[in-house]
């Protein structure tokens, strides 16, 4: 007789939560782990008390992240909720998960829902690993949730709408914001703009950050084409190049981002098949409408799958938990799944067309200098990646990282392997897809030499 | 909240965490790598593992996901006789 | 790639000891064509721990690893590029008397084939050797023992060998093979036929299925030893380490980076594909905190498995089969064949065209597999 499916939800943001919540509505009790100490995700996470004296910030809701957090914490009691777990290694049908404790626990599974968020995209110029570059999305929730700043005078370099949100909030609370650098062009944005209009609420908060930060007098540089950040041992400034003319901004911070990596590492432990998107280069992975893979009983929601922002998010846990309920035989609510489709339909509308308004710059990638550092944990640059391509015939990114050790640090190519990927396709003049990609390889995150495994309890 | 960076006493803020407790006490975490690149975090939220920090309890922790205790001493100063 | 082309020696399996004999045969200028399923190295030759010792060997296996270590210490010259070969030494240690007696029992019998070992007791070891936990009963240290890089040396034979004129095909997994009038008629699975008076099967762990096509039955299992590395640390571990009995070896980069190895990970032979486990990576983790005590307090960055071919006495199987003429094989090294794969490739050479090697494989030959064995009951 079979019980009860074993259903595990990895990631507590805002598309595993809303899974989790419609999963305990039907009774299925899920498993629930996040690495972080409470539900909700960066972006709902509770905002701590150095947060508390900072004034209203564009595009951010704290009250919305009570709100969420009071929800969940409404269903502890139907959900087996473990903080501060990190899910290290999977298989078909088993997976292992690191505590703060340094102990290791694994459990078997029946069904799977992956949402394990994602990373900002970051492309490697001179000067970024200095002590004083961080992520857009880092130095977001510096500011959001210990109500600090990476930096008294900051500028902001990347593209994408978060750059214009970070800059703006940063603004808000107090900070100076030397300069906003974007690689994309005004007439980008423009040709975009009727399909902008998919989501009205989120076009009028970026021309509100866009507002804002003019009215401040911030200088807004579009189609930047280069940037070089200076210092000694800090960041001391940031020089942007823009049609063949050079300009330098005095800062003390830089940051960075050039929209967001899903952080598919579980997906791809399990085999699931992952696809090129040749607009933006990111390697996704393949799913249904409803966010099921092609491995039975493996499900992906929001950022970690398809980075549509939280609100999408939540929908995708949503849609994601139906379908595993639909899976398990049980009759769902069709009017929802049509509700929830049609929503997220306009959500992909809307990313298709952030990405024709703040297109992936690919020719910094591809012309970034020899001597600028692409692996930042393995101090890899890119005269090391050329030069593995022409003396060592290194055909795609994984020999490259054989070669080189592109990709073999402490990050695990998270930061560098998209960029050496275009990097490695430039100099061998082939398509993005023949680069390959790097494959994630236990532990998802570095696990102490010390971890200990505690005695299995499950063989029933 | 006090904790120390090398035996310096040092105060944080409640609510911060161990690298923005750092970082507001001085621009670097020292080196991370053996080849002595200064380090300060990158992504801050536990994904690009450039902020890994040794605790004097001999605990080894990456400060941006780490919640600020009181008391924690925290050991930047490069120690080749220490792994 | 459908086609036929006819050679003098087909090689099927690009690994370590596939790639080292089309060089060779490509050095004696005799044409040859090598098949391989993935890409050259991907399995255990391009992903293993990377020990170049002799230390610990079965003593059949010494006049190959003699032959061999004199190939690493000049394989820049023979590849035309650094396989970051450093002679460390090798320690193995001793968890207890037993393994202590063993490791006495070896230095005896290595030095009858001119192998110095440095034997010390418990106290001596952690005089010359710090970081060695308290708890070992004793270590020998074989000096002129080393490590290499296994994701250059693979592909760098591949690379030499293309260029001294042998023909390297990936991708072409071969699925059947048959004797024809000129010797050996092989298929791949995307239709290219070879034809080749020579066969060499150093395929790995698919050496036995390769043999079975052509009626030669040779007993092997797949396995996958599991490993794992450690984020960059000072260095300090300048030896390439080993236990007496089962159980971990690990070794430091120059980069600071720690390799751990022992257990087995998960392997799907038919899907050219495996995994490492992570039961076996902790359980490895744990004896590695006894055997170095202070690297409990780094971190584990990643972990990997590569496909092996292993036999039933942990002896590879090389030399002409016992069963039909003109083939060759050279595979189940049983996970610690990198550090041989040079010479098998040179000394397989020499047999084929000479007749004979001044190398002696006496105990790793195929034919002990052939000895009739009496049936049961």
């Amino acid at each position: 007789m079979k019980g009860a499916p074993i259903v595990v939800v990895v990631g507590a943001g805002p598309a595993g939560v809303a899974a989790a919540r419609r999963l305990a509505e039907a009774g299925l009790r899920p498993i629930v782990l996040d690495s972080g100490p409470e539900p909700g995700g960066r972006i709902w996470r509770n905002t701590g008390s150095g947060a508390q004296g900072l004034p209203r910030l564009p595009g951010h809701d704290p009250e919305r992240g009570r709100h969420e957090r009071a929800r969940f914490v409404e269903w502890r009691e139907r959900i087996a909720f473990y903080p501060e777990t990190t899910v290290i290694d999977v298989t078909r049908g088993r997976l292992w998960a690191l505590a703060s404790s340094g102990e290791v626990d694994s459990t078997p599974w029946d069904r799977l829902i992956v949402a394990t968020g994602a990373l900002d995209r970051v492309v490697p110029v001179p000067g970024w690993t200095l002590p004083g570059v961080v992520t857009l999305g880092g130095a977001q929730t510096a500011l959001k949730t210990r109500g600090c700043a990476v930096g008294r005078r900051i500028a902001f370099f990347g593209t994408g709408p978060l750059l214009y949100l970070a800059a703006a909030q940063h603004l808000a609370a107090g900070v100076e914001v030397a300069v906003v650098g974007d690689t994309s062009r005004l007439r980008d944005a423009v040709a975009a703009a009727p399909d902008l209009l998919a989501d009205p609420a989120r076009l009028r908060l970026g021309l509100r950050c866009l507002r804002m930060l003019r009215r401040a007098g911030v200088p807004v540089l579009r189609g930047v084409r280069g940037a070089r950040i200076e210092g000694r041992k800090t960041v001391e400034a940031i020089v942007l190049e823009r049609r063949r003319a050079f300009w330098r901004f005095s800062c003390d911070a830089v940051a960075t981002g050039f929209g967001l990596v899903p952080q598919t590492q579980i997906l791809d432990l399990l085999d699931v098949p992952f696809t090129l998107e040749e607009t933006s280069g990111l390697w996704l992975p393949l799913l249904d409408r409803a966010g099921r893979t092609s491995i039975p009983g493996v499900y992906a929601a929001g950022d970690g799958a398809r980075p549509l922002g939280a609100e999408a998010a939540a929908m995708a846990g949503e849609r994601a938990a139906l379908a595993l309920l639909e899976d398990e035989g049980s009759r769902i609510d069709a009017g929802r799944v049509a509700q929830l489709e049609t929503t997220l339909a306009r959500h992909e509308r809307f990313a298709r067309a952030l990405a024709r308004a703040f297109p992936h710059p690919r020719v910094l990638e591809a012309e970034i200098a020899d001597e600028t550092v692409v692996c930042r944990c393995e101090n890899v640059t890119a005269g090391d990646l050329r030069r593995a391509v022409r003396e060592l015939d290194a055909r795609d990114v994984s020999e490259a990282k054989a070669f080189t050790r592109c990709g073999m640090g402490r990050c695990q190519g998270r930061l560098c392997g998209l960029s050496a990927a275009r990097i490695l396709a430039a100099i061998r003049n082939v398509r993005l897809a023949e680069a390959g990609r790097l494959r994630s390889q236990a532990p998802v995150l570095p696990m102490p030499v010390a971890a200990r495994r505690v005695p299995a309890e499950d063989a029933a | 909240m006090p904790f120390t960076i090398d035996g310096e006493p040092w105060y944080g803020r409640v609510g911060d965490s161990l690298l923005s407790a750092i970082l507001a006490a001085r621009s670097d975490l020292g080196p991370l790598a053996p080849d002595g690149r200064l380090r300060a975090g990158f992504c801050l939220i536990g994904l690009c593992q450039d902020c890994w920090v040794r605790l004097a309890d001999g605990r080894r922790v990456r400060a941006c996901t780490t919640e600020l205790e009181a008391g924690m001493a925290v050991l930047l100063a490069s120690d080749e006789a220490a792994w | 790639m459908s086609g036929r082309l006819a050679t003098e020696v087909a090689i099927v399996g690009g690994g370590l000891v596939g790639c080292s004999a089309a060089l060779h045969f490509a050095h004696r200028k005799v044409p040859c064509v090598l098949l391989e399923a993935g890409r050259c190295g991907s399995q255990a030759s391009g992903v293993n721990f990377g020990g170049v010792r002799r230390q610990g060997r079965a003593l059949a296996e010494l006049p190959l690893a003699e032959r061999a270590r004199r190939m690493w210490s000049r394989m820049d010259r023979l590849v035309g590029h650094d396989c970051e070969f450093r002679p460390t030494g090798h320690l193995r240690l001793a968890r207890d008397e037993r393994e202590m007696a063993e490791l006495e029992r070896w230095a005896k019998e290595a030095a009858r084939f001119g192998i110095a070992v440095e034997l010390s007791g418990a106290a001596a070891l952690r005089a010359r050797w710090p970081w060695l936990g308290a708890g070992l009963a004793g270590g020998s240290f074989c000096p002129d023992d080393g490590q290499a890089n296994p994701r250059l040396a693979c592909p760098l034979f591949r690379r030499a060998a293309a260029a001294a004129g042998a023909e390297i095909r990936e991708g072409e997994r071969v699925h059947a093979i048959e004797r024809g009038p000129r010797g050996f008629v092989l298929g791949t699975e995307k239709g290219l036929e070879i034809e080749a008076r020579v066969l060499v099967n150093a395929a790995g762990a698919w050496g036995s299925a390769i043999a079975a096509l052509l009626g030669d039955e040779l007993p092997s299992e797949a396995i996958a030893p599991n490993m794992a590395v450690s984020e960059p640390l000072p260095f300090r571990i300048e030896p390439g380490l080993g236990t007496a009995g089962p159980g971990v070896y690990l070794r430091q980069l120059p980069s600071g980076s720690v390799i751990f190895g022992g257990g087995r990970g998960v392997v799907d032979l038919a899907r050219m594909r495996c995994r490492p486990l992570l039961e076996s990576t902790l359980a490895t983790l744990a004896q590695v905190c006894a055997i170095v005590p202070e690297l409990a307090r780094a971190l584990v960055i990643r972990s990997w498995a590569g496909i092996e071919g292993k036999t039933p006495d942990d002896l590879p199987v090389i030399g002409a089969s016992a069963k039909v003429r003109d083939l060759w094989h050279a595979f189940g090294f049983s996970g610690h064949g990198f550090m041989l794969a040079p010479a098998v490739g040179a000394v397989i050479v020499e047999l084929v065209l000479d007749g004979h090697s001044p190398t002696s494989l006496k105990g790793l030959e195929p034919v002990r597999f052939a000895e009739p064995v009496p049936a049961p009951g």
